[in-house]
């Protein structure tokens, strides 16, 4: 039998900056008087701390660099910069709130369309042997993005323990919903809990990953510990957060965003720079750590997952 | 004359503070993980504020009869402009990287875009007749051209409701704020707050 290897993630001819437009971007800033308040608004020289030390350490049993060799995101970005409405819908609000949060003891349920439902503690799923380290990018429908080096397992791993039957045709997602751990969820900004699907074969599929760690260590509270969903080529709102329950269902499951409104976020949101939010363009982003912005790129540069949709219109099944 | 002066100094430093508290962020590299869009919020909440403020002196006029709300409306107003200028300049330099087919095609396909443009646009004729001379040669047209700011006012906070996600609430307290400062322009509003003033001074 002839086994495809998927191809390494090299870096894309189309995504090295032309070196003219490299120098230039100096010359640029230079010009306008912005250098030195560009190089503080980019934060150049701020001192980067590692993994918060009171966290506890992973260990894995392989690293994979999956996001085309470019530089990860600073840590304190990652936790410092989040959307978890559960706990305040500004960017910073999460770093301060999610504390409240008790990810111990935690436990998943596994129902709906499978042979082997039940229950699945957190730490069965800390187990070094099973764990690896994947740097992803990770590109969020407000147009700006990320590189995290995530630490978890492949997702199909997961769910093929509770061997799902034929009827099993989707994944639905459910995190977490104690008011009195999350407070911000009285205002009732979105229908809570907060709730997330994937087709059967989207979530089989090899680069959909369940996140446990970050950056060597476990996931901090305000990156959806103790366990989250990392599905690198959609929009980050489809990687739910702090999962407590998993169900196989036949039909199409209810996801949050989508409910609220259909018509900006799709049901599928797989990054696309060519199907722009009602409301904003799709075709650019801004990294964090960066000033300009950076083209996005199909299926956020992973394009392995294309044969998923083939024969789909992605205008319409956005 | 010292209590205009005290006003006057207030006016500015409500322009100054901001400005000195925002470049205070940038030196310390303080503006969070993602710095652009920190300082586009920033420049954009102070202009709404500050337009707010300047349409506040009206009605602070009626309710207090004194004139000095009504000689601080321009230093008002021009800080206003400026930092509506600076959030502009923010969105064409960082995310457009002065691209004008792409400000083109922002204008036409994002509402909140046009909006906010529309916006600039309109204010932007009031900066440039503020001072005495224009006022002066435009005669009672000036007071004409000048009520640009209230559909200005309103194109600002649509503007800002129409890119929230979910949240709404901050951009609704700006419009409502806006909405009680424009009922108060009209007339019946304004006719019973100087019989109330009247009666309660007599």
């Amino acid at each position: 039998m002839l086994i495809k290897v998927a191809h390494p993630y090299p870096i894309r001819p189309s995504e090295i900056t032309p070196e003219t437009v490299y120098a230039d971007r100096r010359r640029f800033l230079a010009q306008i008087g912005l250098a030195t308040a560009g190089a503080a608004l980019a934060g150049v020289g701020r001192a980067e701390p590692a993994a918060d030390p009171n966290l506890a350490p992973l260990t894995v049993v392989r690293k994979s660099e999956m996001a085309g060799g470019e530089n990860v995101t600073a840590y304190t970005d990652i936790t410092h910069y989040n959307n978890f409405y559960e706990f305040g819908s500004a960017k910073e609000d999460p770093a301060r709130n999610a504390g409240r949060l008790r990810t111990r003891p935690w436990s998943v349920v596994v129902d709906g369309e499978c042979e082997a439902p039940g229950r699945i503690d957190i730490e069965e799923l800390l187990k070094p042997q099973t764990l690896e380290e994947r740097i992803y990018r990770h590109r969020c429908v407000e147009a700006w993005s990320m590189v995290a080096p995530w630490i978890g397992l492949p997702l199909a791993d997961l769910l093929k323990r509770f061997r799902p039957t034929s009827k099993a045709k989707f994944v639905a997602f459910t995190t977490l919903y104690d008011p009195k751990q999350m407070p911000e969820t009285a205002r009732g900004v979105l229908d809570w809990p907060y709730r997330e699907g994937l087709r059967i074969d989207e979530a089989m599929h090899p680069l959909a990953f369940l996140s446990v760690g970050l950056y060597g260590r476990v996931l901090p509270n305000q990156d959806g510990a103790p366990l989250r969903l990392t599905v690198p080529w959609k929009y980050g709102f489809k990687s739910i957060k702090s999962i407590v329950k998993i169900h196989f269902a036949e039909r199409q499951p209810e996801a949050t965003w989508n409910k609220l409104a259909p018509g900006e976020y799709g049901f599928y949101s797989n990054v696309n720079p060519l199907v722009d939010h009602p409301r904003w363009s799709q075709a650019q982003e801004r990294r964090l750590g960066e000033l300009f912005k950076r083209k996005t790129l199909m299926f956020n540069g992973y394009p392995e997952v294309a044969s998923l949709y083939s024969g789909m219109d992605l205008r319409t099944s956005f | 004359m010292i209590r205009l002066w005290a006003w006057r100094a207030a006016a500015w430093a409500l322009g100054v503070a901001p400005l000195l508290y925002g470049a205070k962020l940038i030196l310390q590299s303080r503006l969070g993980a993602n710095p652009v869009e920190f300082l586009e919020h920033y420049t954009g909440d102070w202009t709404l504020r500050l337009l707010l403020t300047t349409l506040s002196m009206t009605p602070l006029r009626m309710l207090t009869r004194l004139t000095e709300p009504i000689r601080v409306r321009r230093i008002l107003g021009l800080w206003t402009f400026a930092f509506l200028c600076l959030h502009f300049s923010m969105y064409l330099v960082f995310d457009l990287s002065f691209s004008m087919t792409q400000l083109g095609e922002d204008l036409v396909k994002r509402t909140y875009i046009t909006l906010g443009f529309t916006a600039w646009l309109l204010l932007l004729p009031l900066a440039i007749t503020s001072t005495a001379g224009w006022q002066r040669r435009l005669k009672r047209r000036w007071i004409t051209l000048h009520r640009f700011i209230y559909p200005a006012a309103v194109l600002g906070a649509i503007h800002y409701l129409w890119l929230v996600k979910a949240d709404k609430r901050e951009p609704l307290i700006y419009l409502s704020i806006l909405l009680a400062l424009l009922a108060f322009r009209l007339p019946w509003v304004r006719i019973m707050s100087s019989w109330r003033l009247r009666t309660s001074a007599e």
